[in-house]
């Protein structure tokens, strides 16, 4: 049984993603010949004097003709044991909203460096997003070792000043993802997808193997105490179903077993789990990702936005939280600004009560501000018209995250992390 | 009863579907799901009847009907609404083309034509959220589509202007006259389509798997003869055993040479395939390289 990975990639400019992305897909057989052809014939109408794997990624016209890219692409291969989805997030334009974006559903960041060039503010700005974002795994790799002879000693130096931004991300953070380090050459294939004959000094797995072996199943949070919003109530009134109500759902973290004691937020009224449905026949327990319908053992008000819990571990039922916003519009977010907050299934209007930092996510300082712009990181206090049940967002990536969006445009304005309740 | 412990691949797939297909049930006023007896939309219609069991689908299904159709899918496709029991509304290119509102090119495919139709049945249908089973996988343009994909007032995809989607959570908001397209099978593959289809048992159009066909080659593809592609002079009629891997417009899409008569066959020979199911069997997306992007902005599916 194969499972699924997912991981964003992070790099400067130049720093060989498009390459090292076009390696994999075309390393493991994921790329087809009539991509190729279409990659060669446009590599060759624009002179370059080398297949450019690079354009296997740029899907936009614009895209092309710039040579640049513009928005975060999903590329997909596989391997006998895994299958990956790669978010594959530019670094040029909207630099941060993109990385954000892409580390959202990541399990793994693989952030590139030059060795040539060594630790930049750019690596230091992609692993405090990872960091943020509370991506689990995180590959540091080392490129283009090709062009500095493939010297151990490079790739220590650039290993040793990951070290640091890592330590210093730590004590910010608290907690870091689990760091792999890897010397590769994208364009040739060293450490790719093949072990390289060039680093025989390097006894670590190449990519893809690593990509293939770390292990995700503690991330997705079924450890935890179980959470279920709410999303829909299905009710057949059928003939044969007269009275069947249940709560479909996807199981954000935790395990919910039948007979189980629950409690539903925010009316905190309790009851017990009568039963677990799924179109293919009952389950016994429903763990963290599924998809499954819940019946409840009494009748309680319980409608869409609200969410069961474990009794013995609930989270905190609030009206006003503290989070950490990174804002994804053109017009500034300022203290007293109005927007709607959708967390899990719930949407509720919120007000910004107060704004009180910036975070720089290069030197991982922080200036107070008064408004945060696109692409800013922040800290932000916000009041919502009716109560949510969260979660610290360092505790649960799912019961701790939410999206602001604008009520007159419908736009997504930003995204939130929360950080403390109160 | 079952445990499940570690979920495969195909299970955290599933689960995504049937999340969003569950958000837009309750978001959304009048959802619509395009379905046109294809394999893709085969496993949307699928993931919706897990997603809403033991209740029916609550949105009804709306076929885009090029005219130009494989006339096993559409016997499909009637058997299938009728077992389900849903809603079935038909939105035909041949009304467009009668009334003036696009003109058909002789021997042109209707492809392109399809975006007026689908336009109007969104209008007449008044949907603020219709299912497409498109799939990131399939081309480049839409390696960049959302699942919640915004649509303006006129249907257009605005690829350099697209909401940040981030977490499973998904912006619906669109004012009266605007649409979101949903694609729930986003992060599927078309090996991943294949051994769902395998794994669930799912029945598809017979012409997917090996048959004894008359073809004719064009083009590179092996085009079937049927009333809308007919051989033209120079072009020889043999009988091959073939499959096809999409099933559109039936005067533009060819047949592949295969001998894969089950799912798991055809699993199979997914795995090991080198060219990616548009470019063997679309004659109208070798168009351009930014055909798709093209179609996809002015409203395409
Ligand atoms: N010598 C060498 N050049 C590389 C390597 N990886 C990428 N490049 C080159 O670096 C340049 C930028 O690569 P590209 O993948 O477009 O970078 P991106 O901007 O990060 O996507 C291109 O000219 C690549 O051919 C490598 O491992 N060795």
């Amino acid at each position: 049984m194969s499972d699924l990975l997912r991981f964003a990639t992070a790099g400067s400019v130049d720093d060989g993603k498009s390459t090292l992305i076009g390696r994999l897909l075309y390393d493991s057989k994921s790329v087809f010949t009539d991509q190729l052809e279409s990659v060669e014939r446009t590599s060759a109408d624009r002179g370059d004097d080398y297949t450019n794997l690079a354009l296997l990624t740029d899907g936009l016209r614009a895209e092309r003709e710039q040579g640049i890219t513009i928005d975060v692409a999903y590329r997909y291969f596989s391997t006998p044991v895994r299958s990956f989805i790669v978010a594959d997030t530019p670094g040029h334009v909207q630099y941060t909203r993109n990385m954000v974006t892409g580390a959202s559903t990541a399990d793994l960041a693989l952030v590139l460096v030059d060795a040539r060039k060594g630790v930049l503010e750019q690596t230091r700005r992609h692993a405090a997003l990872s960091a943020l974002l509370r991506v689990p795994h995180l590959v540091l790799a080392v490129n283009k070792m090709d062009l500095v002879g493939y010297d151990d000693a490079v790739f220590d130096d650039v290993v040793t000043q990951f070290a640091a931004v890592a330590e210093e991300l730590r004590s910010r953070f608290g907690s870091l993802p689990e760091v792999t380090a890897i010397p590769m050459a994208a364009l040739p294939g060293d450490n790719v997808v093949h072990a390289s004959e060039n680093m025989r000094w390097y006894d670590g797995p190449a990519l893809l193997e690593h990509l293939e072996q770390v292990s995700v199943e503690r991330d997705h949070g079924e450890q935890r105490p179980a959470r279920f919003p709410v999303q829909y109530v299905i009710r057949p009134m059928s003939t044969e179903r007269p009275d069947y109500r249940g709560y479909a759902g996807t199981m954000a973290s935790g395990t919910l077993r039948v007979g189980d004691e629950v409690v539903a937020l925010p009316s905190g009224r309790r009851t017990t789990v009568a039963g677990i449905d799924t179109f293919d026949g009952p389950l016994d327990a429903a763990v963290a990702r599924q998809a499954v319908t819940v019946r409840l053992a009494t009748e309680l008000d319980v409608s869409r936005g609200d969410m069961l819990v474990a009794a013995d571990a609930p989270p905190a039922t609030v009206s006003t939280l503290q989070a950490t916003v990174c804002w994804m519009a053109d017009a500034p977010l300022r203290a007293g600004s109005r927007v709607l907050l959708k967390h899990t299934t719930r949407t509720v209007k919120a007000m910004v009560t107060g704004l009180t930092e910036r975070l720089d996510v290069a030197s991982l300082g922080s200036e107070s501000v008064e408004e945060l712009r696109l692409n800013d990181i922040g800290r932000v206090s916000l009041r919502t018209a009716s109560p949510l049940a969260v979660d610290v967002y360092a505790d649960d990536r799912t019961t701790g995250a939410f999206i602001l969006l604008d009520e007159a445009t419908g736009n997504t304005l930003g995204a939130g992390m929360v950080d403390a309740v109160a | 009863m079952t445990i499940m412990t570690g979920l495969s691949q195909l299970d955290v797939l599933e689960a995504e579907s049937i999340h969003v297909m569950r958000e837009v049930a309750a978001e959304f006023e009048r959802p619509g799901l395009l379905f046109s007896g294809g394999k893709d939309s085969i496993v949307m219609l699928h993931l919706a009847q897990k997603a809403f069991w033991p209740a029916r689908i609550p949105f009804p299904l709306v076929h885009v009907d090029t005219g130009h159709n494989f006339d096993e899918v559409l016997a499909f496709r009637d058997r299938r609404v009728a077992e389900i029991g849903a809603r079935l509304v038909v939105a035909k290119v041949q009304d467009d083309i009668d009334a003036g509102r696009v003109r058909e090119v002789p021997g042109g495919l209707r492809n392109p034509l399809q975006t007026t139709t689908l336009l109007r049945a969104i209008e007449e249908g008044r949907y603020d959220a219709v299912f497409g089973g498109a799939r990131r996988d399939e081309e480049k343009a839409r390696a960049k589509e959302r699942f919640f994909s915004f649509r303006d007032a006129f249907g257009q995809w605005d690829p350099k202007n697209q909401r940040p989607e981030l977490w499973n959570l998904y912006n619906g908001k669109h004012a009266p006259g605007e649409h979101i397209r949903v694609f729930p099978l986003s992060n599927w593959t078309e090996l991943d389509v294949w051994r769902y289809i395998a794994r669930e048992g799912i029945a598809v159009p017979e012409i997917y798997y090996a048959h004894d066909r008359e073809v004719f080659e064009r083009d590179g593809m092996l085009l079937g003869v049927t009333e809308h592609s007919m051989p033209r002079e120079g072009e020889t009629v043999t009988t091959r055993v073939v499959r096809y891997r999409t099933v559109g417009d039936a005067s533009c899409t060819g047949a592949v040479a295969s001998p894969a008569r089950t799912p798991d066959e055809v699993v199979d020979e997914v795995a090991a395939t080198r060219v990616t199911e548009r470019g063997a069997t679309r004659a109208d997306d070798r168009a351009s390289e930014a055909a798709m992007e093209d179609r996809k902005k002015a409203g395409y599916f």
